[in-house]
């Protein structure tokens, strides 16, 4: 069972690696989000850096959400996902696996590039490791809250928007609590805990209630 | 073990496809399913894997393990191939060994078997349509399953291939297992029988 776990996990992550993956094509959407909104807002810097945390977090938000339509349906329109049906292996803890892939090759690779993009928006330094720290506990329950939409729509033709579109509404608490830890490290009233363990707490939620939906969802579609 | 499938009956966008249909299939026989395009033989088989919930009648088996699901003991080869086309060969195989379980040839072995031994580094999407026919046929070799599902096996195959996939079943058959394939054509087996949906 273990092997079946990690076979699923290790094919997830090599095709994200090769060519059609969508891993590097959510890091050049975040990196374009973020490169336009200066040009947009101006070259305010005050501006800028107050609302950095927030434009890092809708923009990481955004391209976690593009790339979830192919979670599923893909393995669905060539019949991957009828061998994994047929394995032992139960299917949640096959979605369990692949949830866990789309982190790996999206939510990781954003959380980890985004001081850079914090350059672009005037971050002051000390808000730094607050964004990566929020962002890596975050960007978890994105992929999985993100699975149960993908799910719905795995055997959609042409699902395409209709996973954003599902799956944003549910994001806002995880938006909400994730901008909130990463302003409150830049001072203010609130310590930076108090949101963070909150935002711990519904990745971790997201985690057990994703991984259920979505296998229910992948159970009774015909 | 035994499966038994009594009066199932398939409805599909609100039509009738089929009913009444029953069979059994139980260790070293065959299953030809035949059946003019349409009358439900892919469907069929979507049932007996589990993908769909029949829209009347029972699917059991009898005999062996209590909980068994008839789709965790038995191979599916269908229109589409469970194949991902930017791995290789032997990358598709060792991910359906491990995710099926139960090993058995090797994934080298398998593809030797259905004479693609050159092939196994190769991205699956280079293929022609038969050779990757072939490599899901492979996929019957690498994990041990006592029920194959075949879904019209032997299309895009040459006829070499063909023979090979013949000579495939019946050592199945001879080592106790059952075969189901739905066919139009001949499928080589001596002793198989035929289950007709509709007319």
């Amino acid at each position: 069972m273990r092997r079946a776990f990690l076979a699923i996990l290790k094919r997830d992550l090599a095709l994200a690696s090769r060519a059609g993956g969508g891993g590097e094509l959510a890091l050049v959407f975040f990196l374009t989000l973020v490169v336009l909104v200066p040009f947009a807002l101006g070259p305010d810097l005050n501006l800028l850096s107050r609302i950095g945390p927030a434009i890092l977090w809708l923009g990481a938000l955004l391209s976690v959400l593009i790339g979830l339509d192919r979670l599923f349906q893909s393995d669905e329109e060539d019949g991957s996902l009828d061998l994994i049906r047929a394995s032992a292996l139960p299917l949640e803890l096959a979605v369990l696996s692949k949830g866990l892939a789309h982190w790996l090759t999206t939510g990781l690779p954003l959380a980890l590039v985004s001081p850079l993009l914090g350059l672009l928006v005037a971050l002051p330094g000390e808000g730094v490791l607050p964004l990566i720290a929020t962002l890596m506990v975050g960007t978890p329950a994105l992929s999985f809250i993100g699975a149960g939409g993908a799910a719905l729509a795995a055997s959609l033709r042409r699902g395409g928007l209709i996973v954003p579109v599902l799956v944003a509404p549910l994001t806002v608490p995880v938006l909400i609590f994730g901008v909130s830890a990463a302003n409150a490290a830049l001072g203010g009233t609130v310590p930076f805990l108090t949101p963070f363990l909150i935002l711990c707490a519904i990745s971790l939620m997201a985690i057990v209630v994703g991984t259920i939906a979505a296998a229910a969802a992948l159970r009774s579609a015909d | 073990m035994r499966l038994h499938a009594e009066n199932l009956a398939c409805r599909r966008g609100g039509r009738l496809i089929f009913e009444g249909l029953s069979f059994t299939l139980g260790q070293a026989e065959a299953i030809a399913l035949t059946g003019r395009n349409g009358a439900g033989k892919s469907s069929l088989i979507a049932m007996l894997c589990g993908r769909l919930r029949p829209d009347g009648g029972t699917i059991r088996l009898e005999g062996g393990d209590e909980d068994a699901q008839l789709a965790e003991i038995s191979h599916l080869v269908g229109h589409r191939d469970g194949l991902k086309t930017a791995l290789t060969a032997r990358e598709n195989l060792a991910f359906a060994q491990d995710v099926l379980g139960d090993a058995a040839a090797s994934p080298e072995e398998a593809l030797a078997v259905v004479g693609l031994p050159h092939a196994a580094e190769l991205p699956v999407g280079y293929l022609s349509a038969g050779q990757r026919r072939r490599v899901a046929l492979a996929r019957l070799l690498v994990s041990r399953r006592p029920y194959w599902l075949l879904d019209e096996p032997m299309s895009a195959l040459d006829s070499a291939s063909q023979l090979m996939l013949a000579g495939l079943m019946r050592d199945h058959l001879a080592q106790g297992g059952a075969i189901l394939a739905a066919t139009h054509g001949p499928l080589g087996l001596e002793g198989a029988r035929e289950v007709r949906i509709g007319p």
